[in-house]
């Protein structure tokens, strides 16, 4: 969809101000810690998955996206996710005061204490196969296409319609488009090379150019 | 935890002391979500505390220049690991969520590079930890692509006009971790005195490694 969070290319967000890296806490307050453990700790129950997580945050109004700091659509997405999931309901969420109790086959997918401590693997989920040969190799010519679709993708806008090199291909992923709405599918994965004067004309930085990870169907051969 | 007043680098200056004042809107629904979680079995406090601990003291950015300074030390292991970057960090004991598959990006007197992720916040979690606020803020997300030499201009890295700026868009499962150039005046270091070298800046490349002179290092 495109959303507030396809930001590549916008202008007028103002400079970056970073903090200095040696003062930069993990957290910036306690509250941001406890969403993004009770994220891990709610995707262990394995009712979503992680593009099905992005399109959440994403589906937000764009004011609101823009508005709210990283952890606040965090927050929005997790709402989301469990009203979708039927996990939480409006009403739960409203009053705070819960109306039932988790159903006993979710129950063993609980996060523990002793898995909380250990760093997740998600390889299963991710290099999912693609059963068709993949249809381009390294220094093939391809156009990112012209595609709009009103749900998740993770085709940039500012690569649409622009013409790129593939530079590698990195074997299969999970295929977001249709990960996001539950059809958990691979599909081959490129890395291509897009000159910035391909995609920012004049006002193009000096000797410069664009990688970008994309999937075989945000692609066709381009002469 | 550090300091949680004044500005958060993030949009919001709050210009109070968080022990005294009263909690705010966002911390008091998180505590409200957090308890409806608990209370109906969804989620469980200790965890959600492990979460937090592995990521605040146990995944972080010494991963990452522990690889980098082996790569500088070791020219067999630097071979390695750009040829199988995935299998050469996940030697040393990096792996899992945000690092199933790894590319480095060897910045050299030709080519800068430069990791964004300009739809959400992709970032090697196994080899820096969690991203700063500044890479997943919207200024960065939306510049990195179309101006990065203004960029690191922001960051006070200049890039020669000569070598070629390139920016890798972390837009699948694929994460990027940049091999920064190793500084002069470092010759015969061991592994370990050059990881004090290796800043998380540079790893995202958005700055270069420090020199010994900024680190008071004589080696």
């Amino acid at each position: 969809m495109n959303g507030a969070h396809d930001m590549g290319g916008m202008e007028g967000f103002g400079p970056i101000n970073a903090e200095p890296e040696s003062a930069e806490p993990v957290f910036h307050a306690a509250w941001e810690g406890r969403v993004y453990g009770m994220n891990r700790a709610l995707g262990a129950l394995g009712r979503w998955n992680i593009d099905k997580g992005r399109y959440a945050r994403e589906r937000q109004r764009p004011v609101d996206y823009l508005s709210h700091t990283y952890y606040e659509n965090w927050l929005a997405g997790i709402e989301t996710l469990l009203l979708e999931a039927g996990l939480v309901t409006q009403d739960e969420l409203d009053t705070g005061v819960a109306a039932g109790l988790i159903s006993e086959e979710l129950k063993p997918r609980v996060l523990t204490a002793e898995a909380g401590s250990q760093v997740p693997n998600r390889l299963a989920k991710v290099l999912l196969p693609d059963e068709a040969p993949p249809k381009f190799a390294p220094g093939d010519r391809v156009l990112a296409k012209n595609r709009h679709p009103s749900t998740h993708t993770r085709e940039p806008r500012y690569l649409r319609g622009h013409v790129g090199v593939v530079h590698e291909h990195y074997g299969t992923q999970l295929f977001p488009d249709l990960t996001s709405q539950g059809i958990e599918k691979g599909g081959h994965l490129y890395c291509a090379r897009f000159e910035a004067m391909e995609l920012w004309g004049e006002s193009a930085a000096a000797k410069s150019a664009v990688y970008a990870d994309l999937w075989e169907d945000y692609l066709e051969r381009a002469e | 935890m550090a300091d949680e007043h004044e500005s958060h680098g993030h949009g919001h200056s709050h210009g109070h002391d968080d022990f005294t004042d009263p909690p705010s809107d966002i911390e008091l629904r998180v505590k409200a979500l957090e308890s409806l979680l608990v209370e109906k079995g969804l989620a469980n406090r200790e965890a959600i505390d492990a979460v937090i601990d592995t990521y605040e003291t146990k995944v972080g950015p010494r991963n990452g220049a522990a690889v980098v300074a082996r790569a500088w030390a070791e020219p067999e292991f630097k071979t390695w690991l750009l040829e199988d970057s995935t299998a050469a960090i996940a030697s040393m004991g990096y792996v899992g969520a945000q690092g199933e598959q790894m590319r480095v990006l060897e910045n050299t007197d030709d080519t800068h590079n430069l990791v964004v992720c300009t739809l959400c916040s992709c970032y090697p979690w196994p080899v820096l930890g969690l991203p700063p606020v500044w890479y997943k803020s919207a200024p960065y997300r939306s510049r990195a692509v179309s101006d990065p030499r203004g960029v690191l201009d922001e960051f006070g890295t200049s890039v020669p006009e000569t070598t070629e700026v390139r920016v890798w868009d972390s837009t699948s499962e694929m994460r990027y971790l940049v091999l920064p150039q190793r500084p002069e005046g470092t010759e015969g270091w061991s592994a370990q005195q050059l990881e004090e070298l290796v800043s998380r800046n540079s790893m995202i490349g958005v700055e270069v490694a420090r020199t010994p002179e900024a680190t008071g290092s004589a080696g």
